[in-house]
């Protein structure tokens, strides 16, 4: 923290400063441009709950491909051809039941297995969230929108380490015979969280 | 350290602000900020940990105060100057007003020279630590016992690679805690696991 008492001036806008660093490394051949346009791009198109989704279907679909993701979520999800940042070295995917229900939640900050299923919610990083949901599980469940039967055991798991979790969903009922493709279209980020059942 | 940032537990919080299909970003600067420090991780001007830690190390109530993409915007304009590549008043001119940093950093630690191996099913205590520097134990843990229920990869210590510090790697273990014995009976009733640092742990005999 700077010495408060040099500073009578007003703290610029985050715009400001974001502009500031940004121009700091223009001049420095740091070409922060490029990279803002190709962060732009993984952070639209590339880090999508749809590849999450994928994984799910497949899951759902192959018994033989839910045992590797179980034993090995990371090598897993590498077979659909999708990737996690190299300090993501371990992908531990949480299986619901109609008796077990696993969230997750960061306390610390807001890790996420961005890659697979999708950038943190806004509600995801908030304080209330990070304070509340190891905590009070269930009636944070309950405020959101999920309310559990009393007799489901809830297990969160808080990221606090690189290890990144994923939940699975219950398949829902009457979709036998359904493709991949229309099963993954039944998932989505919130259930890979955790904070709803499909 | 015991920063504002480890909020696990805090209570009076008020309801998630839940939407369906909330976005992670809301104004075109945030993107930038996520580009950029993203940028100098790449660069090797810093690592995760570091980043992580200069967050942890804002002001208590400019940390509460502040949006979440302030927080990455300080950490990453907080390192720049500690590693010699930007100065505050280089910042603060460009930026035509003041550029509040986080505090400066105290000492990292290495590897816990007793840590043992652990495996699936150990019944293990989280050791009483009070460490000054960067740690990824939050404190709702701090002295409580748990069940090991799965084994990590080996990971950089963070405790150490957020100060710059040489170590072995450790694996994390995932360790299930009954929210009653976190919080008696202010709680609800859950299993909260965590995924802890070999060097946090201790079996238990």
């Amino acid at each position: 923290m700077p010495d408060q008492t040099h500073h009578h001036q007003t703290t610029a806008s985050v715009e400001a400063r974001t502009d500031a660093i940004e121009a700091a490394f223009q001049e420095r051949g740091m070409e922060p441009a490029n990279f803002i346009r190709e962060f732009k791009h993984l952070a639209e198109e590339e880090w999508v709950p749809e590849n999450g989704a994928r994984v799910v279907a497949k899951a759902w679909t192959d018994p033989a491909f839910r045992e590797r993701l179980f034993a090995n979520g990371r090598d897993a999800v590498a077979e659909l051809g999708l990737s996690m940042p190299p300090h993501h070295r371990h992908l531990v995917v949480l299986e619901n039941t109609p008796k077990v229900h696993n969230v997750i939640c960061c306390t610390l900050c807001s890790c996420t297995a961005f890659s697979i299923i999708g950038l943190p919610p806004d509600w995801y990083k908030d304080l209330e969230y990070r304070a509340r949901v190891v905590r009070q599980s269930r009636t944070v469940l309950k405020e959101m929108g999920l309310e559990l039967p009393a007799d489901m055991e809830i297990r969160v798991w808080d990221t606090t380490a690189d290890t990144r979790y994923m939940v699975l969903p219950v398949r829902p009922a009457n979709t036998e015979g359904w493709s991949e493709e229309k099963l993954a279209g039944l998932v989505t980020k919130d259930a890979m969280i955790g904070v709803s059942r499909l | 350290m015991d920063g504002m940032h480890d909020l696990g537990g805090k209570q009076g919080f008020g309801r998630v602000r839940y939407s369906l299909r909330a976005q992670t970003f809301h104004e075109p600067w945030e993107k930038r900020v996520n580009a950029l420090y993203s940028l100098a991780v790449k660069l090797g001007i810093f690592n995760m940990d570091e980043y992580r830690h200069a967050i942890e190390r804002m002001e208590p109530r400019h940390y509460l105060s502040a949006s979440y993409y302030e927080r990455s915007l300080t950490s990453l304009a907080t390192l720049c100057v500690e590693k010699g590549i930007l100065t505050q008043e280089e910042l603060e001119r460009r930026a035509q007003g003041a550029f509040p940093l986080a505090s400066p950093s105290a000492p990292g630690r290495g590897n816990v020279a007793t840590r043992e191996t652990l495996k699936v099913g150990d019944k293990v205590t989280v050791r009483t630590d009070y460490v000054p520097g960067h740690v990824r134990m939050p404190g709702y843990i701090r002295g409580k016992s748990g069940v090991v229920v799965g084994v990590s990869p080996a990971y950089p210590f963070p405790d150490a690679h957020g100060h710059g510090i040489e170590a072995e790697d450790e694996p994390t273990y995932d360790v299930r805690f009954d929210s009653r014995d976190l919080w008696s009976d202010s709680a609800d009733q859950a299993f909260v696991h965590v995924g802890v640092f070999e060097s946090y742990l201790e079996r238990e005999k």
